[in-house]
């Protein structure tokens, strides 16, 4: 076997004119150091493409790698892939299907890839995990950097054995001549090397027809570690030396603290308490004695008075922030849309504040070192975080380094790092690691809610069942998916922006859920309005194909007019479009004559993301996210009064358990064609409308406020 | 008074110097860096921190370790053996439950527990059984699949 490849790969295709705009402290000795000799493959960001020119360059040893990157892939000595990038797991399984994105195009097996993910020394600059934009933008940019470092494996081949390089094969981990029958392994290929490659993105990438790992199931790949209690989530890590900590809450938000009293707590064998400003926190060996620091604290606090959940929808209404650019659409005319309609109608919805309670609450390990933090931590926004605890401690960003091991799921709900700035501030007082896990009270109080919201929709339609007018308004639960899919040649859209009594912030699909619960309610009461079968109804006010198809699919699935509800028993529909993806949701419900609790007897949710990458786990996403869904839709509800939280327990605030999860079937539209999509947030936006039209249904009577039935209908 | 327990955890015998009032499941992970048991609330509402004393479900939140002494305790790291999985963890994996996965240990801890006293629940028992504990990632169905190809897999092992 000839494995003597002298040449040099061509290190790279382009060279990189401009500065780069973010720092990123690995040099090329160290990244070899770090990872071992092989193969570099690094995906650079789209927007450079128009300042580079296409030429040779080969940097000398030591110097920086290019900076305005995307994601890395190295391939070592011994044939293992790390793939760096920026993206986190939080549930959603997308270590599991960017490890077969790069499995596809390298032709490795997946177990032979690891995904460094999330450690802002390690990896690119990224901006965050949310938004479903993972599977859209970093789901291609890997599969061109393995895709890249397969045609230079097939290149170094195709030198040595003299071949030409169209006529070889990679598959299985290794490069074979069909002609020659020769065959050599990555790991031979690339002993001995330190090669850099960077790609544009615009590399050729296997079509989604010919996939061979990538649009099939792959089970989670961290599973075992899971099933085993190995995995360390983010509130797992241990330091030696480690202490724990304990932050003293005001007793309202926006408090002030007015005096403390920490001589009892400070004279306790080990504690160190830090008081700076409001912050109060302190430091233990061992969690219970921080506890008891903790109570022995004596402070004073000055509270303001606050609105109250009782008052919030009046509020919300009350107080729209003036000044602000407005958030409005509009087409046609009013006027003429109201006057072509035969029937009007006019409601207004509301939304309360949801908490996202992921199961593990917010988690942090903090360590100084040479005036340099690093903070281990559940986030969705590793760089966020590393910002913030820069901003906090006045550091320059290369003096702070996040980590982000895998965490126990985040819904949009830890896009912030309040954990690692307090762990870190202990940390830094105490002159040792601390750690900080969040009580469940903690999250429940002091993270952030899905926005609470008033929508107020109107329109007109013809006496035939067309869509004339729609006039829609929404006060502060945001305006993602805020305009209708369905043909209305006159509208007006308009988002009002309000100072929110609660602290808010990101929810998996944002207000994609409570636009639909809106509109997708409305569309149902034309339809009633019309007298038209709701299914029909929609299907006359719309011409987008993709929307028609789940639209349909799901009702065919679901034995939309064919089966009659038994007696008490209530069919409803509803769908629409975001972040890229379709989606229709069919639900039975019944609601008990007794106790008047509404039950989800089963769903049905045809989705639509394109070709689909993981049908196994994006089912498993689908059937989460009805289950999720089902929660806002019926009982999830922050309670609050003047600055407090009334119900920051399991025991108060309601989550969906066994008994609510009613079965789902799962419609998957495969799009070859279609690029994919994410398919995290869009699949719960379906089930509050269907669930609320089921409802009508079955009892006659329209629930227009989120939460519908707290205690029953 | 001595503040050392004895513990017996997974086979293995532990002394540890803590008040008795201490939850069982601090003790296990930030004493014993067993940490397979989570904290999801602390107040046994949500089962993440499920461990089987003398092989039935426990809350080790609410536990304190001075009420379990020298009882024989399963852990989530106690239920492999010899590289070989437990009926119930590999179902977990043949059922592709997890998404976040922060649930599974206290899901297949009382999962466990249930099949040992119930070879063959049915679907509702299994919810029923299993109420206590929260997915917030909503993977309910699946968890149910699991526990039933558990079920299935350690009657056959038994016949």
């Amino acid at each position: 076997m000839n494995t003597d490849f002298s040449t040099q790969l061509e290190p790279e295709r382009y060279e990189l004119r401009e500065r780069p705009t973010y720092h990123f402290g690995l040099p090329r000795r160290d990244f070899f150091k770090f990872l071992g000799g092989g193969i570099v493959v690094f995906c650079l960001r789209d927007r450079l493409l128009a300042g580079q020119e296409a030429g040779h360059f080969r940097r000398g040893p030591g110097e920086s790698l290019p900076q305005d990157v995307d994601a890395w892939l190295h391939l070592s000595e011994k044939g293992e892939v790390t793939v760096c990038t920026g993206k986190v797991e939080v549930g959603q399984n997308i270590r599991t299907s960017l490890t077969q994105a790069v499995a596809e195009e390298l032709s490795v097996a997946p177990g032979s890839i690891q995904l460094l993910m999330g450690d802002t020394d390690r990896v690119p600059f990224d901006m965050g995990t949310f938004g479903s934009r993972t599977t859209p933008t970093m789901t291609p940019q890997l599969r061109r950097a393995a895709s890249a470092a397969r045609d230079a494996l097939i290149g170094l081949a195709a030198e040595a054995w003299k071949a030409d390089p169209a006529k070889l094969i990679a598959a299985n981990g290794a490069i074979t001549d069909p002609e020659s029958k020769r065959s050599v392994s990555y790991a031979e290929l690339t002993k001995g090397r330190e090669l850099v490659k960077a790609i544009p993105a615009v590399d050729p990438l296997i079509p989604a027809t010919q996939w061979k790992v990538m649009g099939k199931p792959l089970a989670k790949i961290t599973g075992r570690d899971i099933v085993t209690g190995r995995h360390r989530y983010p509130s797992d890590i241990k330091l030696p030396g480690m202490l724990y900590g304990k932050i003293l809450r005001p007793p309202t938000f926006g408090a002030t603290l007015t005096s403390l009293d920490a001589h009892e707590a400070e004279a306790i064998a080990g504690v160190t308490v830090v008081h700076d400003g409001n912050f109060v926190g302190v430091a233990a060996p061992n969690p219970r004695v921080a506890e008891s620091a903790l109570a022995a604290l004596h402070a004073s606090w000055q509270s303001t008075p606050q609105p109250s959940g009782d008052e919030l929808f009046e509020y919300l209404k009350k107080n729209v922030e003036q000044g602000e650019d407005r958030d409005r659409h509009a087409v046609g005319s009013m006027e003429k849309g109201l006057a072509d309609a035969a029937l009007r109608l006019q409601q207004t919805y509301n939304v309360a504040y949801i908490a996202h309670a992921p199961l593990e609450p917010r988690a942090a390990v903090a360590e100084w070192k040479d005036g340099k933090v690093t903070a281990w931590t559940g986030t969705q926004r590793p760089f966020g975080v590393r910002g913030e605890l820069a901003e906090a401690f006045h550091l320059p960003q290369d003096h702070v380094r996040v980590v982000m091991p895998d965490m126990g799921s985040g819904y949009g709900g830890k896009h912030t790092g309040e954990a690692a700035v307090e762990a870190a501030r202990l940390a830094q007082a105490a002159r040792h690691p601390v750690k900080l896990v969040w009580t469940r009270e903690e999250e429940f109080t002091w993270a952030y809610f899905r926005p609470a919201g008033v929508i107020e929709v109107s329109a007109g339609v013809t006496s035939d069942g067309s869509i004339t007018a729609w006039e829609y308004h929404n006060y502060n639960s945001g305006s993602a998916a805020i305009g209708p899919v369905y043909n209305i040649p006159n509208q007006v859209i308009e988002f009002h922006s309000v100072k929110s009594p609660l602290r808010q912030g990101s929810y998996r699909s944002l207000a994609a859920a409570a636009n639909h619960f809106a509109r997708e309610s409305f569309m149902d009461e034309l339809a009633n309005l019309a007298k038209m079968d709701p299914l029909d109804f929609r299907l006359k006010n719309l011409t987008d194909a993709r929307f028609r198809d789940a639209l349909q699919a799901a009702a065919q699935k679901f034995g939309w007019g064919k089966a009659k509800p038994e007696p008490g028993h209530g069919y409803g529909i509803a769908g629409g479009f975001d972040k890229s993806g379709y989606v229709a949701t069919c639900a039975e419900v019944t609601v008990d004559p007794a106790s008047r609790q509404v039950r989800v007897i089963r769903v049905v949710t045809a989705f639509d993301c394109g070709a689909v990458v993981n049908p196994d786990e994006l089912r498993n996403q689908i059937e989460g996210a009805n289950n999720m869904g089902i929660g806002g839709a019926l009982f999830e509800a922050i309670q609050f009064e003047n600055g407090r939280i009334l119900n920051p327990h399991f025991a108060q605030y309601r989550v969906p358990r066994f008994s609510d999860a009613p079965p789902i079937e799962v419609v998957l539209i495969d799009r070859k064609d279609v690029v994919p999509a994410g398919a995290g947030e869009t699949p719960i936006v379906g089930i509050a409308p269907a669930i609320g039209n089921a409802i009508f249904a079955a009892t006659g009577k329209r629930l227009r406020s989120l939460p519908m039935a707290p205690k029953g209908v | 008074m001595s503040n050392v327990t004895e513990l017996l955890i997974n086979g293995t015998k532990y002394s540890v110097d803590v008040d008795p009032s201490a939850s069982l499941l601090s003790v296990l992970r930030d004493d014993l860096d067993l940490v397979g048991s989570k904290y999801g609330c602390g107040e046994g509402q949500c089962g993440a921190c499920t461990v089987l004393l003398g092989g039935a479900p426990r809350r080790s939140c609410i536990t304190p370790v001075g009420d379990v002494a020298r009882k024989p305790i399963t852990t989530i790291e106690g239920l492999e053996r010899a590289g070989k999985l437990h009926a119930v963890q590999q179902a977990f994996l043949d059922e592709d439950v997890m998404q976040c996965g922060y649930c599974t240990s206290g899901m297949i801890m009382t999962s466990v527990g249930l099949l040992k006293v119930h070879p063959n629940p049915s679907e509702q028992e299994i919810a029923h059984y299993l109420e206590g504990h929260i997915c917030r990632c909503g993977t309910y169905p699946r968890i149910v699949a699991a526990v039933r190809r558990a079920a299935k897999s350690m009657q056959e092992v038994r016949s």
